[in-house]
């Protein structure tokens, strides 16, 4: 009855969220005497995670499972689950593993609560906090059920390092045919690039840059810092930046260690959808903007002036700490 | 093609959240309900289907009578039945065996729903409807085409796009991107008009429980004060986010 933890992997290794999961999946673990089992798809080298406190991986290889498939992996998963007479389940809050953790929580008649930001605040009952309301608030959940599945929020709970004797196990789980009714025809993803999910820098511009064309100081600055770009919800409804960029409550939460704000007044959509990140930084030439109350460095002044100082003076600052 | 788009009714996006009962309710008072808007992008595209594929759409809500002026607009921007189950949404899974009766009973070929509610962020819904019903099952999706039984779909995934191919019958967690902002719909006077004489079916739940349960709600600590740096001083800046905030 070991806690089973999903691990997510992209072309043979892990993603930079697996030591927080696996962190996450020990803690809950230690709360309820037991230890936490890993599953994770087509890794050669999954010891890794005893690092961070895991003590069995379960290890699918199968060549039908190199392109994620929400619905098999969570037959997967459930199949897993079933074997290790799990009665919890610890994953990510990734645009993946929420597409496939309500099927896993439907297969196994189990709770499931996302966006967590905690380790469970008690087992019995077993209640943890999350965040609601698209981030303006945060609910204390119990989850009923005799399966329970958490969502970690990302960057919530930290990595920590736990070395355990770790056992790798061959798994293969029965697949079906309908499993793979969806079938992947082509992934468009920028490699090489922090995203806005698993970034620990998000630089954002808003309307303050007054037009695509200047879009070349928020790349430069998110360069030099190894940031994602993100923007504000009227920059991508005017087209200037691609959906994916949009950061706020219609948008992507971002919760990374450092968000730097550009031209973005600070509508109170935006403030929700950016409130995870734990420090602020605010640059617009109107002091009055709402932003200023929502953050924790300030700077009044014209991004356009601001914006190329703060690259020199950056770079100064890598040279010397490289 | 019969379409059936699931809508929530929540807070209006510029709401200011409050709660009540010792923390335990959300604070309705003072504050405008609207369409969730990720529902609202999954509604507007069923409204190309209408139009250009002579789909037929029906809208369906798992809520109390409180929701139904919210029906009523999706109902005056243009689809052509609506449904009310007339039960409080009390979760996830709660909700999608409601839906999941409705679409057993009306044989449906698409259904929309939203990839997640901006209230309770439960983000269960469509996929757990698709389990219960065995359909194909999409979430994040920012562009649908269906030809025949065929459909075509791009979902978002972090840090790009993921292009789909699969069949109806086809449950869809629709977001910003399914539609354009600009292509929202503001019902006009005669589509309101109209939505009066639509029909609003109001059935009764069927018996299931929640699996989860909020049993209290709080706001985000206040923030402290900010520290402001004078534009010509970045370096400042610099040596507070190393040595200060320690985040570069």
């Amino acid at each position: 009855m070991s806690i089973l933890v999903y691990i997510e992997s992209e072309k043979g290794k892990f993603k930079k969220n697996a030591s927080e999961v696996a962190s996450y999946g020990h803690q809950v673990a230690q709360s309820m005497g037991t230890t936490a089992t890993a599953i994770c798809f087509n890794v050669p080298e999954p010891q890794d995670l005893g690092t961070y406190g895991i003590s069995k991986v379960l290890s699918v290889a199968n060549d039908k499972l190199n392109t994620f498939n929400a619905k098999a992996f969570a037959h997967a998963i459930a199949e897993a689950a079933k074997k290790e007479g799990t009665k919890v389940i610890v994953l990510s809050s990734s645009t993946d593993t929420k597409y496939l953790a309500p099927l896993v929580a439907a297969q196994l008649g189990a709770g499931y609560v996302p966006n967590v930001v905690a380790a469970p605040e008690s087992t019995e009952p077993f209640q943890v906090k999350r965040t609601a309301f698209s981030n303006k608030g945060f609910a204390h959940t119990v989850i009923n059920t005799e399966i329970k599945i958490i969502g970690l929020a990302n960057n919530a709970f930290g990595t920590r390092e736990n070395k355990t004797d770790i056992a790798v196990e061959n798994f293969a789980p029965p697949l079906e045919e309908t499993d793979f009714a969806v079938g992947s025809l082509s992934v468009d993803k920028v490699v090489g690039k922090a995203t806005i999910a698993d970034a620990d820098i998000v630089v954002s511009g808003g309307r303050g840059l007054k037009g695509p064309e200047n879009w070349g100081i928020i790349e430069e600055l998110a360069e030099v810092l190894g940031a994602a770009t993100a923007c504000s919800k009227p920059v991508s409804d005017l087209g200037w930046r691609p959906h994916g960029e949009h950061v706020g409550q219609t948008g992507k939460p971002v919760a990374s260690n450092l968000y730097i704000a550009i031209g973005i007044s600070g509508a109170i959509q935006h403030l929700a959808g950016i409130s995870s990140s734990k420090v602020k930084v605010v640059i617009n030439n109107d002091p009055e903007a709402p932003f200023f109350k929502a953050a924790d460095y300030g700077i009044v002044g014209d991004a356009m002036e601001v914006v190329p100082k703060l690259i020199e003076k950056l770079k100064e600052f890598k040279a010397q700490n490289a | 093609m019969k379409i059936l788009v699931c809508i929530s009714n929540v807070p209006d996006t510029t709401s200011k959240i409050n709660f009540t009962e010792g923390d335990t309710k959300f604070d309705s008072n003072g504050v405008q309900f609207v369409i969730n808007p990720n529902d609202e992008f999954g509604l507007t595209r069923a409204m190309w289907f209408k139009e250009k594929q002579g789909a037929t759409v029906h809208v369906v809500n798992v809520g109390t009578a409180a929701a139904e002026p919210t029906i009523r607009k999706a109902l005056a921007i243009g689809a052509d039945e609506a449904i009310r189950v007339n039960a409080e949404p009390l979760d996830g899974f709660f909700v999608a065996k409601q839906l999941a009766e409705v679409v057993k009973s009306g044989g449906y070929d698409l259904i929309i729903a939203g990839r997640e509610s901006i209230d309770y962020n439960g983000g269960m819904v469509p996929g757990i409807l698709s389990s219960i019903l065995g359909m194909n099952f999409i979430n994040t999706c920012v562009d649908l085409e269906i030809e025949g039984d065929k459909a075509t779909v791009t979902r978002e995934i972090d840090g790009g796009k993921e292009k789909l191919s699969t069949t109806l019958p086809l449950v869809i967690g629709a977001q910003k991107g399914l539609v354009q902002e600009s292509d929202l719909r503001i019902p006009n006077m005669r589509g309101i008009m109209m939505a009066r004489q639509k029909k609003l079916n109001v059935i009764e739940p069927v018996a299931t429980e929640a699996a989860i349960q909020d049993i209290k709600f709080e706001k985000p600590a206040p923030k402290g004060n900010i520290k402001m740096v004078d534009s010509d001083n970045l370096g400042e800046l610099i040596d507070l986010l190393h040595n200060e905030a320690k985040v570069i």
